[in-house]
């Protein structure tokens, strides 16, 4: 079995965030980079269905970057097979790295019997990929999954819709997984599976090799900032009891006017 | 001169950062209160491969130079330096088997630690000896098909948990350094008492116990090298875990020292942040240098053992300099975080307990600095 793996490398969520002085992007330079999170669950399931598999194999695909290939150690660490990276350093839409994506598994030699990922990433938050993904490559798709079980082939899953319900779907091979926080617990990566790493194979692709122009380019991001910072809050003293009185009248009077929350 | 580490180095730091982040800081408070033993950590720790770190590849280890040891090491205590005590003294139990030990009983005893999580104890220390551990009292009789081993022993890390005991004894005391030897003891072997646990002031998460022996046979192909090599055996044990042990502390200082940055930053005083006050300021730049100054004296010991230069000197300096740092910046980041940082709500009071053991096992500062003395005066 097939099992591809789709990955993003996404700032740390401790990292200090500044946009670049055009407002084109941010700065890269400072980051410290992880895998995404949500990418993990889809790393652990591939993990997981390759354990119960035998001759399964685990390829993780990324686009991005060549200057830090975290995410990508990190999977193979974890204990995928094979890597391949799509090389750029531009900003790509979601479209441009669906098709990127679609051309590296492609360019595998391995057909695809499913294709697994995040359901979003943590910093574009776009929850598309996935989607033009499944459409490109004519195969179903399934969102937010929370629960996967396979049986010989048929899979069901589990899949979150808001209100805290599930819908369950039952689907037979090539599909794209998207998954959720609560599907699995992602492992951690050993020393020795980070030594083993170093030896597996990790192919770098061209957006070229893969067919991706400029002209394919769907979004320009023309302004990144930082949000408005929060105003100041208001403090009270109301420590002297006899003025206790007046500050909560006070208070009121502002939730009112000010705050217009009452 | 580069001081980068390699990508894979930082590779090993980042995952057991990321460990230690889960599962140990979370949790390290409630085992320094109940002073339970870790062990579940301590196994799920072994099975990232973070534990037994000085065995080599040939024996099924990870082959980690010492460098990486301390790496690993100190981002192990940055999570809890008590937890930290009982995962190293796994190592510096294996040390004399490993430095001592023929390829029988290298494969013996070494090797059950790489095919499962097993736990052992370093038993050099006594109750009336510590750093006169030349004086060692336990004593090794010949009876011609096995060692008796009696006496008692002190301090003893994993002591209630341990599957394999590494005791230094006596052949005769009037020997001296010259009559220590050392051999491996099996866990529940007859006449082996094992004492209550003792209730410490910090790294209570760590097992510590006393032994006594009580005529406890052990067969003679246990005895690490010849009868009266067991000084030897330690010396060496101690030159390779040395930067072990300060690199711990370097993690303990580490760790203080991001909390009070972190404290600084979000409590405000005078209208400002107390990061903005001078005051502050200067503690936290005392801090930053000793951890660097720390770190980077660790990593030379360790380069040094690595490339098998004699660093007794300089791992000696590294003991006593990082713990001497540790005890001093964790004591400053409790007077950051002020009356806070003196309540069990906020994690610096613990580092405060914790980093002074430091600067009592494995010699004390004291012992280092003699050591030193005789080193630099000897030159």
């Amino acid at each position: 079995m097939n099992i591809f793996v789709c990955v993003k490398q996404v700032p740390d969520t401790e990292t200090k965030i500044t946009p670049t002085g055009d407002g084109s992007f941010i700065e890269t330079s400072s980051i410290k980079w992880i895998m995404n999170p949500y990418d993990e669950f889809a790393v652990e399931q591939a993990l997981l269905i390759k354990a119960d598999n035998a001759e399964s194999t685990v390829t993780v695909v990324r686009v991005g970057s060549t200057q830090d290939t975290e995410a990508l150690r990190t999977a193979m660490a974890m204990g995928a097979d094979e890597a391949f990276l799509v090389e750029t350093t531009e900003n790509l839409d979601s479209y441009m790295t669906a098709k990127a994506l679609k051309g590296a598994i492609e360019k595998s030699g391995k057909t695809p019997d499913l294709i697994l990922s995040g359901k979003q990433a943590i910093d574009s938050d776009a929850l598309q990929v996935p989607q033009i993904l499944a459409q490109m490559l004519d195969l179903p798709s399934v969102s937010v999954v929370v629960g996967f079980e396979k049986d010989g082939d048929k899979i069901t899953l589990k899949r979150e819709v808001e209100g805290g319900a599930l819908e369950v779907y039952e689907v037979t091979g090539p599909t794209v997984v998207a998954c959720n926080k609560g599907l699995n617990t992602p492992r951690y990566a050993s020393l020795p599976g980070i030594m083993k790493a170093k030896k597996k194979p990790l192919t770098t692709l061209s957006l070229s090799d893969v067919g991706v122009s400029d002209g394919d380019r769907k979004l320009k991001f023309s302004n990144f900032q930082l949000p408005p910072e929060k105003p100041p809050g208001k403090k009270f003293d109301a420590m002297d009891e006899a003025a206790a009185a007046g500050v909560v009248s006070e208070v009121v009077g502002l939730l009112r006017t000010e705050a217009k929350v009452i | 001169m580069d001081f980068n580490l390699s990508p894979e180095q930082k590779e090993f730091k980042e995952h057991a950062l990321k460990f230690v982040k889960n599962e140990i800081i979370p949790v390290a408070q409630k085992f320094d209160e109940s002073g339970e033993y870790p062990r579940e950590i301590f196994q799920k720790a072994w099975e990232l491969g973070l534990i037994n770190t000085s065995i080599p590849e040939s024996l099924g280890g990870n082959g980690f130079n010492n460098l990486e040891a301390c790496l690993i090491t100190e981002t192990l205590a940055y999570g809890c330096m008590g937890m930290n005590s009982n995962f190293m003294a796994n190592d510096l139990a294996l040390l004399p088997i490993l430095i001592g030990g023929n390829e029988e009983q290298k494969k013996k005893f070494i090797t059950p630690f790489t095919e499962s999580f097993k736990i052992a104890s370093f038993c050099l220390t006594e109750p009336n000896n510590g750093s006169d551990a030349a004086g060692i009292k336990t004593t090794f009789t010949d009876k011609g098909d096995h060692w008796e081993v009696n006496g008692d022993k002190m301090w003893i890390t994993n002591a209630g948990y341990a599957d394999l005991f590494v005791v230094y004894g006596t052949i005769d005391p009037e020997l001296k350094h010259k009559g220590i030897s050392c051999l491996v003891m099996e866990k529940g072997v007859e006449g082996l008492e094992i004492g209550k646990k003792e209730d410490k002031m910090g790294h209570r998460a760590s097992d510590t116990r006393g032994l006594k022996f009580n005529k406890v046979k052990v067969p003679k192909e246990n005895m690490l090298g010849n009868p009266g090599d067991g000084w030897l055996i330690a010396m060496k044990t101690l030159d390779h875990s040395r930067p072990l042990v300060a690199s711990s502390a370097v993690g303990g200082a580490q760790r203080a020292l991001d909390c009070a940055v972190e404290y600084s930053k979000e409590r405000t005083q005078f209208g400002k942040p107390i990061s903005a006050h001078q005051a502050i300021q200067m503690m936290i730049a005392d801090m930053a240098i000793k951890v660097e100054a720390s770190r980077l004296l660790v990593h030379k010991a360790a380069c040094m053992a690595d490339n098998k230069q004699r660093n007794t000197d300089i791992a000696s300096y590294a003991k006593a300099f990082a713990a001497d740092s540790c005890m001093e910046i964790t004591t400053d980041a409790v007077q950051i975080f002020g009356g806070y940082g003196y309540s069990k709500e906020y994690p610096v009071e613990k580092l405060m307990r914790d980093a002074k053991l430091l600067q009592i096992y494995e010699g004390t500062s004291q012992i280092q600095r003699l050591v030193i003395a005789r080193e630099v005066l000897n030159k």
